[in-house]
């Protein structure tokens, strides 16, 4: 009975603070400029202004941007979810928080919670935005589903990444810092340009940095081309930055609330 | 050792960070549904006191209990009889001040949260700004909407780290009001505060901190008693007149300040010691120039009792 009532508060902890922090992220202008407006406006500018100056081959420069758009969206959109866990860490309210007898681990759950919807709803609206662009795909459900799992385990990743560096921060913009080299891993990468006409020391580091499989392989299963070996690497580059930061963030979240 | 009408009580605290030993072996009770307030100005350990009491810090050595409950090893069941309002408000300022109130209300698992909300709002003046982000309020309205935050829960112990620090006065004294209807509803109220005259006015106890340590604790009565009644300023026309004050009044341990040709003169506030003082300045026909009195200050309280502590410690 005791376990019950307590499962039962942990989860409605987790509910209200959830709540709490998915109104800060819906309401905050700022962030939905920042993360879906700004994809948006760099899809056009490829689209538009240097995608005709770019060889993609066979494919469309549309559908041929869209995987890295979708990861830009998300890699900006957590560096949000880290200013928001930092912002919550270091102002007075946590120790209002902290006083009260709620569920330690609802604060946390809540921001990883808020990272995810939030970074789903910002993905809708950029591919719904592609589409109206000429974004086309020939995709089958099993497809579309393996792209939104690779979507959905890459979003995780990121998010327990941002979960860790906005505990370790001691600044919101300390915190968002690292998100800024995820940007430049993807401009690193296949996400605009193809590897192919890339160049000595930065093709081969763009070949084996993490972006770009989990690029390449959404953009082989949308375009109905084979996927080779891009999902598994993708897969394990994911699984791998998911591990190791969420027992880091866990480590730190304990010590910081003791 | 531990009374059922004991609401805090706290043996041997100690606290350092890194080198600096910030509390030193504090001891305190405070009796159920009374007014504890600490006093002690910037930096003396009362903020870090505030949050070893509502478990948010934990101390080197020592012990609390909060209603029979040990702050270290109980800090769940503590954390359930208590509510804090920091130093710095606590308020979500994305959210309306009635959004606050319900979160609060929820996670305090309040099965009527939104009824509780409305009365809050409607005891602390918040109703017409209620919908607003807080964002747009003043700091006044923070503080009491910060205030009401803590009180959602109904706790039985509520603590408040300088709760009137940047109000203006009315908002101080309707905070004073708000504090002491607290206390008359049977809630235990420890606060801190900068301010001698908001812990006469407030507390039914005081403990005075300084440098970690208490250096004096009392009603406000008794603490009076140790200090001094203020002090009168008299000022000349010249130096020459000054001196000669100054040898008139050889008795009462003025303080000469040249340059300005003033005198300082410690009372104990009686008329008949001030008539005594202008009467022998008259008959030696030495007119003052100006004259004005000075109230304690919580200044004179420290130098005083202080001063004091560190004879004593001389002596041992
Ligand atoms: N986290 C910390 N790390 C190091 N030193 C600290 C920390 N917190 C407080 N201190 C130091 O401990 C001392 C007491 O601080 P505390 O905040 O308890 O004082 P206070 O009486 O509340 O002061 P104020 O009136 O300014 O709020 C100060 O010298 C302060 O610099
Ligand atoms: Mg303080």
């Amino acid at each position: 009975m005791q376990i019950i009532t307590s499962i039962k508060n942990n989860l409605s902890d987790t509910m209200v603070m959830s709540g709490r922090c998915m109104r800060h992220a819906f309401r905050s202008m700022d962030t939905l400029i920042t993360v879906i407006a700004t994809p948006i406006f760099i899809m056009l500018m490829f689209v538009y202004v240097f995608g005709g100056a770019i060889d993609t081959g066979s494919i469309n420069y549309i559908n041929f941007v869209v995987p890295g758009i979708v990861i830009m969206c998300i890699a900006t959109g957590t560096g949000y979810s880290s200013m928001r866990l930092n912002n919550d860490m270091t102002k007075g309210i946590i120790d209002r928080f902290r006083s009260m007898p709620i569920a330690k681990s609802s604060i946390l759950a809540a921001h990883v919670l808020t990272s995810v919807v939030f970074n789903a709803f910002s993905v809708l609206v950029v591919m719904l935005s592609a589409l109206l662009m000429g974004f086309r795909t020939q995709t089958g459900i099993i497809e579309w589903l393996v792209v939104i799992g690779i979507l959905l385990l890459f979003t995780l990743a990121l998010t327990w990444i941002s979960m860790m560096f906005g505990l370790l921060a001691n600044s919101v913009e300390g915190a968002v810092g690292y998100s800024y080299l995820f940007l430049i891993l993807i401009f690193l990468s296949s996400a605009f340009v193809p590897i192919k006409s890339m160049h000595g020391i930065v093709r081969t580091f763009a070949e084996y940095q993490p972006m770009t499989p989990i690029i390449e392989s959404i953009r082989s299963l949308l375009t109905g081309v084979s996927v080779g070996n891009s999902a598994l690497i993708a897969t394990l580059w994911c699984s791998g930055m998911l591990v190791a930061s969420y027992i880091a963030a866990m480590q730190i979240y304990k010590h910081k609330l003791g | 050792m531990i009374g059922t009408d004991i609401a805090i009580s706290v043996s041997g605290i100690e606290k350092s960070y890194k080198n600096l030993k910030v509390l030193k072996k504090i001891n305190v009770t405070v009796q159920k549904g009374s007014i504890f307030a600490l006093l002690g100005s910037n930096g003396s350990g009362k903020t870090t006191m505030i949050k070893i009491l509502t478990t948010l810090l934990k101390p080197d050595k020592g012990n609390a209990q909060i209603c029979g409950f040990d702050v270290v090893r109980q800090s769940d069941q503590v954390r359930g009889k208590i509510s804090l309002t920091g130093q710095s408000a606590a308020v979500d300022e994305i959210l309306t001040g009635r959004e606050n109130l319900r979160i609060i209300g929820k996670l305090r698992h309040l099965s009527d949260a939104n009824n509780k909300t409305d009365e809050l709002l409607e005891q602390f003046h918040l109703i017409d700004a209620a919908d607003r982000r807080v964002a747009t309020y003043s700091g006044g309205m923070r503080r009491k909407l910060d205030l009401a935050m803590s009180l959602i829960g109904t706790p039985s112990v509520v603590f408040l780290d300088e709760p009137t620090t940047g109000l203006d006065p009315q908002g101080r004294i309707s905070m004073w009001e708000i504090i002491r209807d607290l206390s008359h509803s049977g809630v235990t109220v420890f606060l801190t505060t900068q301010y001698l005259d908001e812990a006469d006015h407030l507390a039914d106890q005081i403990a005075i901190l300084n440098e970690g340590k208490i250096v004096a604790e009392g009603t406000a009565a008794e603490l009076k008693k140790m200090i001094p009644h203020g002090h009168i300023e008299l000022g000349f026309r010249d130096e020459k007149e000054v001196e000669l004050a100054r040898d008139l009044l050889d008795e009462y341990n003025a303080s000469l300040d040249e340059e300005h040709q003033t005198l300082t003169i410690a009372t104990d506030g009686s008329l008949k010691q001030m008539t005594n003082i202008l009467n022998r300045l008259e008959n030696g026909g030495i007119p003052v120039a100006v004259f004005s009195q000075k109230l304690p200050t919580l200044e004179d309280v420290f130098l005083t009792i202080i001063g004091k502590n560190k004879g004593k410690g001389h002596d041992a």
